[in-house]
């Protein structure tokens, strides 16, 4: 495991917040150089501590105005391949995260819409329509926060 | 509000976040003075607010990712906000959800390994305040993962 200082996981809350910011800057509001702050980074991104960067969209601006989670559990287990059903849940534009889970569903699936009515659509044309899928549990996200984490 | 040439310029950034600008302009076939003074704009209109890092949490030690569904006791009038300001006070909650819908509530949580989720659930999750019910659900994989929305 990485073994991290306090300037290390200042650097990690610092660019989880902003992928961009320059090591200069970074450097500077930390007391490092230049050169000693990019070093940091360099480490920290070829440990694999980012598992990605995000642009960071305001959807509602977009008019992306409805989120829903949806809890889908396959029919019939065993005859469905997973992995034809995963190729085709992935392949829709408005299915932004697909999770196998377990508990009382087998994926969790994450959905965009600009409104209700184009949910309905997404849900009945796409969703109903992939293969397998037996019951389904929706959720409308009204609000959502993502915390720093232990860092 | 945003033109197809915003539009583009938004596409390419989300599957790329961290391109440089020089390549950003190329594939949206627009010149460097226009892609700089199209994002300025899209950042003052709040629909641009940056990229973000997303922490890879088992590069820092925490395996164990678990999503906890959550009931509230309805019958208490300032359920939701005190339960979401307690869940803010735990370090290892890293995402907080409201839903309409069948659950209430979802928490992200991650541990370092079983025995500290165990402690984690009883000791500071289990306690939260206004919980009806509670629920989780181990997440197997992440087949599909993406912040991009079909602008």
């Amino acid at each position: 495991m990485l073994d991290l200082d306090e300037i290390d996981r200042a650097l990690v809350r610092a660019l989880a917040q902003d992928m961009s910011a320059s090591a200069g800057a970074l450097g500077r509001a930390l007391g490092l150089s230049q050169p000693a702050c990019w070093r940091r980074i360099k480490r920290l991104r070829e440990a694999g501590v980012f598992r990605a960067a995000r642009l960071d969209l305001d959807l509602e601006a977009l008019s992306f105005g409805v989120t829903v989670f949806l809890g889908v559990k396959l029919a019939t287990k065993g005859r469905v391949s997973l992995e034809d059903f995963e190729r085709a849940v992935s392949a829709i534009p408005e299915v932004q995260t697909v999770e196998h889970v377990l508990g009382l569903y087998d994926y969790r699936l994450r959905v965009v819409a600009r409104d209700l009515s184009d949910f309905e659509r997404v849900l009945r044309r796409r969703i109903m329509a992939l293969p397998g899928v037996g019951g389904l549990e929706a959720n409308v996200l009204l609000s959502e926060e993502q915390r720093p984490g232990p860092i | 509000m945003l033109d197809d040439t915003d539009r583009r310029i938004l596409r390419y950034m989300q599957s790329e976040p961290e391109a440089a600008m020089a390549i950003l302009a190329e594939r949206a076939g627009v010149t460097a003075t226009t892609l700089s003074r199209r994002l300025d704009r899209m950042r003052d209109l709040g629909v641009l607010r940056g990229v973000r890092g997303e922490i890879h949490w088992p590069a820092l030690g925490y395996a164990v990712e678990v999503s906890l569904r959550i009931t509230l006791d309805k019958t208490q009038a300032r359920a939701f906000d005190a339960f979401i300001a307690a869940a803010r006070e735990v370090p290892e909650v890293i995402e907080i959800q409201t839903f309409l819908g069948s659950v209430d509530a979802r928490l992200s949580v991650i541990a370092r390994d079983m025995k500290h989720y165990q402690a984690l659930y009883r000791e500071r999750l289990l306690t939260l305040p206004h919980i009806a019910d509670i629920e989780a659900l181990m997440q197997v994989a992440r087949v599909k993962s993406e912040s991009r929305v079909p602008v």
